[in-house]
């Protein structure tokens, strides 16, 4: 709360310093409709009142208080790279001694947060999971999730970098490398990108092709050492580790070789298409991998 | 200044007094609501149990952006009507007694003779000057996060970040502000009928002549 608790006792201060500043004014104190003291006998006498004061009368207080809110604001923005570090550090270790879960929804807080585009996502499990790859390879096929955990696995553990600021440290994940299902599905010669679909109904992602080979690029099936649940986007999702977690589609269910990159449902609305960690989306983060 | 004694006003005085014209309450009433889209879609977009629940992340943003521009709209087209205007003033000037007020308050000593107060009382002329305030910082680093391509990237962050936190504040203040509300049904009342009995006039703003 440090930084918004500033916010609030600084409001307070104008009226401290304006109320010495007060003292030293003359006259005039009230507002034209104010009376000077509680006397209510006298009220009705003394209804049509006098002809009004000056308009200007008592000390602008309230215009003090909304500036200087207006300036801690501006003073915010300006310090909030250092204080923002402090606070990551504060809550970060509090949020891993904290049982009531509270400090996950302070900003800076700590944790996941849940973002989807739609407004419900439908479940999957082993029963009904299916991971298609198509497009332009020699060997179109479908997964079941017994057939991607029987895939040689890769744990990769890294910090999370989401594009809206939220960053979670050193988090397991686990699953099959991209490349190796590319690799089985037999690329052709004439791709250059992959777009990846969700059963979720809307979202999309893109990488390139080189993108798409790194060896920390999973289909993920296990998050923070647990089969990656549905509001993580289980129960199979993207990892695309050197990159803005936008990357990482959740409710991941098809794989599609395309000869160039397709824009994904964020790119199309403003965000980058090569969202590497601090060298993208006009942040300077420190990189993930 | 004493009260000047006019003994030509008749003694029987009506038994309720206008507090609010209708200009005045449309003005709350507005920006009420408006806060209200922007207090609940911010728990949408921010709160985990809310986000799963709504989801549709692009149209909530969508919503929380034009709520948040249209918020300072309605004191704005207020600024045409004399009385809002005139109780703008009211809210901005300090009396003695506010600071009297304000030092009872903060001593949480409720006696009447403690808390003097003009049309509106200090914690009321505080609670004005810092949400407007506090509106017009959530504008700033609200546009700054929406059209970022406008402005050095980087400050996207460092706005964000006050964005967040002074939201979490206003919604405790608003809160307290409804709380406040809920346990003076004569106060809603005078924004709901712009009247207010006589009795609660002289027992909450002894210094106000209606």
């Amino acid at each position: 709360m440090r930084s918004g608790y500033g916010i609030l006792t600084g409001t307070r201060r104008p009226w401290h310093r304006g109320g010495g500043g007060c003292s030293n004014r003359s006259v005039n104190p009230e507002p034209p409709e104010e009376r000077e003291a509680p006397q209510p006998a006298d009220r009705e006498a003394t209804e049509p009142a006098q002809a009004p004061g000056p308009a200007a009368s008592g000390t602008p207080i309230g215009r003090r208080v909304l500036l200087g809110t207006l300036g801690l604001g501006a003073l915010g923005v300006v310090a909030a790279p250092t204080l923002q570090r402090g606070l990551e550090a504060f809550l970060g270790g509090v949020s891993g001694k904290d049982p009531t879960g509270l400090t996950d929804l302070l900003p800076n807080g700590g944790g996941f947060r849940y973002y989807s585009v739609t407004a419900s996502v439908p479940r999957r499990d082993e029963t009904n999971y299916r991971l298609t790859v198509g497009g332009l390879v020699d060997h179109p096929k479908s997964y079941t999730l017994a057939e991607l955990r029987a895939l040689p696995q890769t744990r990769l553990v890294q910090d999370v970098q989401c594009v809206t600021g939220w960053r979670v440290r050193k988090t397991p994940f686990e699953g099959v490398r991209l490349a190796t299902l590319l690799d089985a599905a037999g690329v052709r010669s004439s791709a250059g990108a992959v777009h990846f679909t969700c059963f979720d109904g809307a979202y999309t992602e893109s990488l390139t092709l080189e993108q798409a080979r790194r060896s920390d690029v999973l289909v993920a099936l296990k998050m923070q050492d647990k089969p990656v649940s549905h509001d993580h986007g289980g129960p199979v999702r993207l990892y695309v580790a050197p990159m803005y977690f936008y990357k990482s589609a959740k409710w991941l269910s098809g794989i599609t070789v395309t000869q160039a990159v397709q824009p994904g449902y964020w790119e199309d609305r403003g965000y980058d298409v090569d969202a590497w960690v601090g060298r993208s989306n006009g942040r300077d983060d420190a990189p993930t991998s | 200044m004493p009260p000047r004694v006019d003994a030509a006003h008749p003694v029987a005085a009506p038994a309720r007094v206008r507090r609010f014209t209708r200009a005045e309450r449309w003005v709350h009433r507005t920006t009420a609501a408006l806060m209200g889209v922007c207090v609940a879609t911010a728990a949408c977009l921010y709160i985990p149990a809310f986000a799963e629940l709504v989801g549709r992340r692009e149209l909530v943003v969508r919503v929380h952006e034009i709520a948040g521009v249209l918020l300072p709209v309605p004191v704005l087209v207020g600024l045409v009507s004399r009385a809002f205007r005139a109780d703008l003033g009211h809210l901005n000037r300090w009396g003695p007694h506010d600071r009297v007020w304000l030092r009872a308050a903060l001593r949480r000593d409720h006696r009447r003779a403690s808390r003097p107060a003009g049309k509106f009382n200090a914690g009321q002329k505080t609670y004005a000057a810092w949400i407007a305030g506090a509106t017009l910082v959530m504008l700033g680093t609200g546009l700054l996060m929406w059209f970022t391509h406008l402005t050095p990237l980087m400050w996207r962050t460092s706005a964000t970040f006050v964005h967040d936190w002074l939201a979490l504040t206003i919604g405790v203040v608003v809160a307290g502000h409804i709380g406040m509300a809920l346990g003076d049904p004569e106060a809603r009342r005078g924004l709901r009928t712009g009247l207010v009995s006589r009795a609660w006039a002289e027992r909450e703003h002894p210094l106000w002549r209606p």
